[in-house]
């Protein structure tokens, strides 16, 4: 079956902490890489082509679109997905404003907004609402109008 | 007999702001989306698509595909169960099998471009779209209409050929107007021959798209015994259990569908796409199968809302009342009949009270995505048309708008144009609310240089579907209670099932622990849709705790030895109506429970009316760069008579993301055609949804009239945010430039081109 397949990459990557040591076909996205070889489902698909932000992912401290990345460059870099940002101790800032704000109705879009207001805050602790929406252009929600998002990760941002 | 309650405010859990309870998952990512689906052996479907927007199919190859490693079916318009040209009601409108599943994959036609022509079940979607590339398709290209005006001329293409439209109740062949109706009611001619002032203007609106970030997606097994087991995102797993059985030809319940996570619908989910075709693909792979869908096929394939041309025509007396009205409606339904002029007939006229009306719509097939319900389908065009004739009247008049819509209310016992009586509705409190509210009391400021500014006021309704819906209840040893129901949570509707459930038991938010499930583990519960959700399946969820507590009054009787009727139940205590101080707790006697007869459970279903008329009036400011044409929301504000809120925080939200989906569709978003019927803008960064960069806050005004026809009061809310922004932008950028455009998108082109 694999005929039609170039072989195979081998990729070093450490994934929210843990090293993972993987063969990654080389058209694979990083998307597909985390959701379909790593199990990570978090991190969403919407659009495939960069202009959603729902497959945000932190890469060596960047916010990119998973969808735009290979799996095979992740070779040496540091990911940093949803599924990172809670601790044993707790939910992070970020996710419990966002349920106390109730930030989001579907959902799909709020794993994107996490890592993406998490990598704002890391940057710049006590962001204005312009920032914080300059910051978080490249993540589009259809449900909540952004208001409440805006909130939660002022209220994060108090935190 | 319909019940009815007396309002109520002395709620402990109505009315509170608890963490939802899948909201942990959420967030965490670990929430299980329709996408996420894996199951061993999983293989996956993609679709061949035909390149254009109608065309004649000459033959088919796909020996090439077949013959690729990696590749383990592939079907083809043959494959596909041949349906009757039946109609069947699935609750939020009908289907007729036989078109729904031609439209989900073409047979000897394409109706639209990006119509599936073949599917194809391969190792991973990588190697699948590289046999669909080898897929050839030989096509006699047809002339393709995609606008209502081309569609009816007498020279059009006509694009079923085995459709008879209905005009008035007569039968019309060789046509792509699918339907005409009409309703009239008073003397129509008289009252406008002899208004004081009348106005008559023409609207056009561009199709738009629901635009959930999530694209549709379908995970199907086809099992030894014929079962049919489906994962999907879907807005209701039982209409959509009937869906997949129609078009298969197989009985319902042979199919089982799991809804999982969904990630937005706005309407756009209640039709199945995927579904079918994965189920196929299953069967004839022998595996199970996904599939999840590109985003352009998402646009170019899926139901967007119609677009097409509304004439309005007002006439009122001299003292500024409204007399009479007239609209002719022309909906393009896309490639299947099903325009929903009928609701947009219903929501016309409904915020006036207007003695002399008539409607015409009409329902026109085109060569585009057959459309599907978007939030209010058909309201929020016909709201842009009268909301925009009715300040066009007052500038011309010399009255003011505001007390123009106070003066012409409608209220309890206005005939809606369609002619139906209203009960109590709210829309004279939403006119007061919105007359005291910050934004309407505060001065709209200065712009800076370069810019003007406007502000806009519109008034919209949508009429909320009542439906049939499910739950089940469970006590716990430990005293908390499972809920199971069948309505898909598309936006915290698990906190206010729970909430409804936790008020009557006497229990927090927190200590009913809410399930969706599947087709099989509950009844039968219609669509996530029409704004019905908290109202009937919390109707519902209220019904299954008041005979909670009848069984569990029956133990306490055991434990006391007394009759149940000489129990009490209040506050989440039970007592003796003999010895009042004889009492046991909610939890105390939930530990008893094994001792006094088992498990204590409960059911409770619905089959309701309507769940009230939701009314709202929306206020913005906007700032137009009179160099660019590109305007900017600067102020909103959301009024609305909700009921009562169940869950605040969630109802807001509802009219924040209305509105702002409101915003978009006025402002920017468009199905841009190209001459040959193909969607030229068919990406999130050419479609232009509004980001978050692109607003202000968008502040709400909750106004609670209960509705008397829910135990708590509670109103269908979601879709009435979407109807008053298209106008109340027109109506903001009529008063910021001095010219009224009369088109949608009204963007940065279109503004600088009214200024020419």
């Amino acid at each position: 079956m694999t005929t039609s397949s170039p072989s195979k990459v081998h990729i070093k990557t450490t994934i929210n902490g843990q090293e993972h040591e993987i063969l990654v076909p080389p058209y694979m996205s990083l998307l597909d890489t985390l959701r379909e070889l790593i199990g990570l489902t978090g991190t969403k698909e919407g659009c495939l082509d960069g202009n959603c932000g729902a497959c945000t992912v932190n890469l060596d401290g960047r916010i990119v679109d998973s969808c735009l990345v290979l799996g095979a460059e992740a070779n040496g870099k540091e990911i940093n997905t949803v599924e990172g940002l809670a601790t044993p101790e707790g939910l992070h800032p970020l996710q419990q404003a966002f349920l106390e704000e109730a930030a989001l109705q579907c959902g799909i879009c709020t794993p994107g907004f996490l890592v993406a207001a998490k990598g704002l805050l890391d940057n710049e602790p006590s962001p204005s609402e312009g920032r914080i929406r300059h910051w978080l252009a490249g993540n589009l929600c259809r449900c909540t109008g952004y208001d409440k998002i805006v909130r939660a990760v002022q209220k994060a941002a108090n935190s | 007999m319909v019940q009815t309650f007396e309002p109520k405010t002395d709620y402990k859990v109505v009315g509170t702001r608890p963490i939802r309870h899948d909201g942990y998952d959420k967030v965490t990512g670990r929430a299980i989306y329709g996408g996420d689906t894996k199951l061993p052996g999983l293989i996956w479907g993609v679709c061949v698509r035909s390149p254009h927007a109608h065309a004649r199919i000459k033959s088919i190859d796909t020996s090439a595909a077949e013959a690729m490693d990696g590749v383990f079916a592939v079907i083809t318009g043959a494959d596909m169960p041949k349906a009757p040209s039946k109609l069947v009601d699935l609750g939020e409108g009908n289907v007729n099998f036989k078109w729904a599943s031609n439209k989900l994959m073409a047979q000897d036609k394409v109706l639209y471009k990006g119509h599936p022509v073949a599917a194809i079940a391969a190792i991973d979607r990588y190697v699948g779209e590289e046999a669909a590339r080898k897929v050839v398709v030989e096509y006699e290209v047809l002339p393709s209409v995609t606008n209502v005006e081309d569609a009816l001329a007498d020279d059009a293409p006509v694009i079923l050929e085995d459709l008879v439209g209905d005009d008035l109740g007569e039968d019309v062949a060789n046509t792509n107007m699918a339907e005409h109706i009409r309703h009239e009611f008073g003397d129509v001619q008289g009252a406008m021959a002899s208004a004081a002032h009348t106005i008559e203007r023409e609207y056009n609106m561009q199709m738009v798209h629901q635009g959930y970030i999530e694209p549709q997606n379908a995970t199907a097994f086809w099992d030894e015994e014929d079962r049919i087991k489906v994962w999907t995102s879907t807005q209701g797993a039982f209409p959509a259990r009937a869906q997949i059985a129609g078009i298969l030809q197989v009985d319902v319940s042979r199919v089982k569908v799991t809804p999982m996570e969904i990630g937005g619908g706005f309407g756009g989910k209640i039709p199945v796409y995927f579904e079918p075709i994965a189920a196929l693909l299953s069967k004839h792979s022998g595996r199970p199968v996904k599939m999840v869908m590109e985003r352009t096929a998402v646009f170019e394939t899926t139901g967007p809302t119609p677009g097409g041309k509304m004439k309005i025509k007002l006439g009122a007396d001299a003292n500024g009342k409204l007399t009479v009205a007239e609209a002719d409606i022309w909906f393009e339904a896309g490639a299947n009949p099903g325009a929903m002029i009928g609701p947009a007939a219903m929501c016309v006229y409904a915020p006036y009270e207007i003695p002399n009306t008539r409607i015409d719509g009409w329902d026109v097939v085109v060569n585009k995505p057959k459309t599907a319900p978007y939030r209010a389908p058909g309201s929020p065009q016909v709201a842009f048309a009268m909301e925009s004739a009715v300040d066009e009247l007052c500038e011309q008049a010399g009255w003011d708008s505001m007390e123009f819509r106070v003066n012409n209310s409608s209220r309890e016992g206005t005939r809606r144009g369609d002619g139906v009586l209203f009960s109590k509705i709210g829309m004279e409190e939403v006119l007061e609310a919105a007359k005291g509210s910050d934004h309407w009391k505060s001065p709209l400021g200065d712009a800076p240089e370069g810019k003007t500014r406007g502000r806009g006021i519109a008034s919209g309704y949508w009429f909320n579907i009542g439906l049939k819906s499910s739950a089940n209840l469970a006590v716990n040893p430990d005293g908390t209670v499972t809920l199971t129901e069948g309505s898909t949570d598309i936006g915290g509707s698990r906190a206010s099932m729970a909430m409804h459930v936790a008020e009557v038991l006497g229990l927090q938010a927190h200590d009913v622990r809410p399930q969706v499930v599947d087709t099989e583990s509950v009844g039968y519960t219609d669509v996530t849709g029409g704004s019905r959700t908290t109202y009937a399946t919390g109707y519902a969820c209220w019904i299954a705790a008041n005979n909670l507590v009848d069984v569990l009054k029956e133990r306490v009787g055991v434990l006391w030895d007394i009759s149940p009727e000489d129990v009490d139940f209040n506050d989440g205590v039970f007592s003796s109506k003999a010895e009042a101080e004889k009492t046991i707790g909610f939890k105390d006697l939930a530990e008893k429970l094994a001792d006094l007869g088992g498990p204590a459970t409960s059911t409770g279903s619905v089959d309701l009316e309507s769940a009230g008329d939701g009314f709202g009036m929306h206020i913005v400011d906007v700032e137009i760069d009179t160099a660019t044409g590109k305007t900017d929301v600067i102020r909103y504000t959301a009024i609305q008579d909700v009921g009562t809120a169940i869950h605040p925080s969630y109802v807001e939200g509802q009219l924040q993301g209305g509105a702002v989906q409101g915003i978009g569709w006025a402002l920017n978003e468009e199905y841009f055609m190209t001459d040959e019927g193909s969607m030229a803008n068919s990406s999130f960064l050419d479609y232009r949804m509004p980001t978050i960069l692109d607003l202000p806050m968008i502040e709400t005004v909750l106004v609670e009239v209960p509705n008397p026809l829910h135990p708590y009061g509670v109103r269908g809310v979601g879709e009435t945010p979407i109807c008053p922004p298209i106008a109340a932008i027109a109506n903001a950028i009529k008063e910021a430039l001095g010219v009224r455009l009369y088109s949608t998108p009204m963007n940065a082109g279109s503004i600088l081109e009214a200024l020419k």
